[in-house]
């Protein structure tokens, strides 16, 4: 096994793509003779020229409109967002025709390609450069939400977007970028549509997704120390979303708490929440509980160590999972 | 890289500043006006008068086929027949709802028939008359209005995009379409029409800016009916021209009389050429008028004095392209009553396949989400299934 980075692996995933196929073009701001400000399409113009791999205007509506308008014509688009917030103004085209264009003409027209958007914070950077926009595609029938947490599968996610017949938004953590690990690449990891158990345990779910993947395990580690032994899942597709997966655990450990760095009100971790509570009811000894961003702006880079999700603020909420079995004293009327 | 349209229009030329007076960094200084050849003519281009006498001939604008202009008079003819009907279906309930493109005919179908069969055409909600005169079946181009779906023909069979109702967000699709039929080696051209109130969207700017940058093959045709449902052109833009946006993307552009059929046609015929031939995108405004207001559900009377609407009767453009031919005599009263028993025969079959609802299956609502669905559609469609038995057993009790 090698060491490597999580952007080397996508930037891996990408070439070996261009390579296989020579439909995928690749373009955004910067992704030609930059490489794309995080370097993930580093290489990529030099190796396969300037038709596969170009810089656009600075327009990002107009990105993912000559993507669909590309798809149509049946090459495969892989666009960069750059960053997230900057991705809004895309949002028309991606709710109106990619989201929908399959299911507005009957499966007769359809748009695959990636829609690559760098997210979430914990990087110091300054506003509209940190924010978490899963919920809104995940809140788009018709779109593939996918999210990264490892190496391994920052690489085989983004190889299966790519050969994906659907639209795919693809979520990359940003403060995961030079976080290395091991990884023999190709590698081939779970599909989309599965979550994957990162750390077997009895006592707890935490159920987490991209950045707060780390956050998870670091936090179960932690809570050997306070006599837990907490069970990690991490989510990676958000939509298609793998209820089983997630169910079997928190069956069996009879306790959940779902992280998400994202603001909490009415986002993914609300729905997971939810879809456990349903599921999971008569097996839950304490209510399902969140950990998540505050909802607030994304705050400026001095204070954002407050809002991100912390281990501390996790293993709080896991103290609170009701384990001398009476209700938790916040939610009691005084 | 400088686009060269067919027909460059003189201007002066200006001196050229010394070298070292230039700007580091600064564009070449080009030996002529660069905008000589983009912007478009002062005046409307116009081939018939109003009233279907011809205009002096135009070298860069040549008229079309005799034979083009017979067919475009009567796929108008029809068209206008074909508008008039779906109006009326609205009023039997039959229709949601429709915008009418009455007194645009000429934009419509000269529209479609500028391009070729194999060319992309991206629509609007109101074009269901190019539609219907690019020869997609009428009953299938009313499906989004009617309601049982929303795209009812397919578009990648008919080369003709779903009718677009979000604004000029289809500018941008043709740009990517057409350069990638480009890239791909195919010739294809991409027709996009938009109306006067769109031009005002960002797609619009940021759709004719990625088609000239790519240098792709597209017409983007305005067809400037002076009206965004009540709010009027002035309130859109104080440029002079729509047509005076394409300068500032480095596209030529040309405004031509929107209710001159032939003049329409020539012009797009020369923006279809220019595009097919590798020069890049070009933007052509159309001043017609909707005689119509904005939907049947809509009140005209609100925002318009009815001497403007009868001023544009004066101007319409079947009447003026059938003076037209049958001064050239190339159409009597016999053709001219065969086209509009056509036209009838066209209407009269449409009524009698729209009278019955169509049949709606709430189970396709999971169809086409995906490629395949996802654990959670299934579930959902297992759930409305079993609602579904459950209403037919309930109503078998009763």
């Amino acid at each position: 096994m090698a060491i490597t980075t999580m952007a080397k692996a996508l930037n891996a995933a990408l070439a070996d793509a261009m390579l296989d196929d020579d439909r995928v073009l690749v373009f955004g701001e910067d992704v030609g003779q930059l490489g794309g400000v995080f370097r993930i399409t580093d290489g990529l113009q030099a190796r396969f020229g300037d038709k596969r791999c170009f810089d656009t205007p600075l327009a990002e509506a107009g990105i993912v409109g000559f993507a669909v308008g590309l798809a149509m014509s049946g090459l495969k688009p892989v666009v960069e967002m750059q960053f997230d917030a900057f991705g809004y103004p895309a949002f028309e085209q991606i709710a109106s025709h990619v989201a929908k264009l399959r299911n507005r003409t009957r499966g007769a027209l359809s748009v695959p390609m990636v829609i690559r958007v760098p997210y979430a914070g914990g990087i110091g950077g300054v506003e509209h450069h940190c924010d978490s926009s899963e919920a809104y595609y995940a809140h788009t029938p018709g779109l593939k939400v996918v999210t990264p947490a490892t190496v391994e599968d920052a690489y085989s996610l983004l190889r299966e977007a790519i050969d994906d017949p659907d639209p795919v938004v693809f979520m990359e953590p940003k403060k995961l970028y030079f976080a290395s690990g091991e990884a023999e690449l190709p590698a081939r990891t779970a599909p989309f549509g599965k979550a994957v158990v990162r750390r077997a345990g009895t006592d707890a779910t935490l159920v987490a997704y991209g950045p707060a993947v780390p956050v998870a395990m670091e936090a179960a580690e932690a809570a050997r120390e306070e006599g837990w032994d907490l069970e990690v899942v991490d989510v990676r597709s958000i939509v298609p979303f793998d209820d089983a997966t997630v169910t079997a655990s928190v069956r069996k450990t009879g306790r959940c708490v779902v992280i998400q760095e994202a603001q909490g009100f009415a986002g993914v971790g609300a729905e997971i929440a939810a879809r456990v509570q349903e599921r999971c009811f008569h097996a839950l000894h304490a209510p399902v509980l969140r950990v998540s961003g505050l909802d607030i702006p994304y705050p400026a880079p001095m204070l954002e160590h407050t809002h991100l999700p912390s281990v501390d603020r996790v293993l709080d909420t896991v103290a609170r999972l009701q384990w001398d079995d009476q209700p938790d004293s916040r939610w009691v009327a005084a | 890289m400088t686009t060269t349209p067919q027909a460059v229009r003189r201007a002066s030329p200006r001196p050229r500043p010394p070298a070292d007076e230039r700007l580091p960094g600064a564009t070449p200084a080009p030996a002529a006006d660069p905008s000589a050849g983009l912007l478009p003519a002062a005046e409307p281009v116009r081939l018939l008068d109003p009233t279907g006498t011809p205009l002096p001939a135009r070298e860069d604008y040549p008229e079309p086929p005799v034979e083009a202009l017979r067919e475009l008079y009567r796929r108008m003819v029809i068209g206008r027949r074909f508008d008039t009907q779906a109006t009326a279906l609205t009023k039997q309930g039959k229709l949601a709802v429709y915008p009418s493109s009455r007194g645009q005919e000429a934009c419509q179908v000269g529209g479609v028939l500028a391009v070729r069969d194999d060319d992309w055409v991206f629509p609007t909600y109101r074009e269901s008359m190019a539609l219907t005169a690019r020869g997609i079946d009428p009953v299938e181009v009313l499906t989004l209005l009617r309601g049982d779906w929303h795209c009812g023909y397919d578009p990648a069979q008919r080369r003709t995009a779903p009718q677009c109702t979000p604004l000029a967000t289809q500018c941008v699709h043709a740009a990517g379409l057409a350069y990638g039929e480009a890239y791909q080696g195919r010739d294809t051209v991409a027709l996009a029409f938009i109306g006067d109130g769109a031009t005002s969207e960002g797609d619009f700017h940021e759709g004719v800016n990625f088609a000239a940058v790519f240098k792709a093959p597209v017409v983007y045709f305005v067809q400037n009916n002076k009206y965004a449902i009540s709010v009027p052109l002035s309130r859109q833009t104080a440029a002079p021209s729509l047509a005076y946006k394409g300068v500032g993307y480095g596209v030529p552009s040309e405004q031509v009389d929107g209710n001159d059929p032939v003049a329409v046609l020539a012009v797009l015929n020369r923006a279809v050429a220019h595009a097919r031939a590798g020069h890049g995108p070009f933007l052509v405004e159309a001043h017609t008028y909707r005689m119509e207001a904005h939907t049947n559900a809509d009140d005209a009377t609100r925002y318009r004095d009815a001497d403007e609407v009868e001023a544009w009767r004066d101007r319409d453009p079947v009447a003026r392209l059938e003076t037209y031919l049958r001064a050239r005599g190339v159409l009597d009263d016999a053709a001219v009553a065969a086209i509009a028993e056509e036209a009838e025969a066209y209407a009269a079959d449409l009524r009698e396949r729209m009278h019955d609802k169509p049949a709606v299956d709430p189970l396709s609502l999971f169809d086409h989400v995906y490629a395949e669905p996802t654990p959670q559609l299934v579930e959902q469609r297992e759930q409305v299934r079993a609602e579904l038995a459950a209403d037919s057993d309930s109503e078998g009790e009763r």
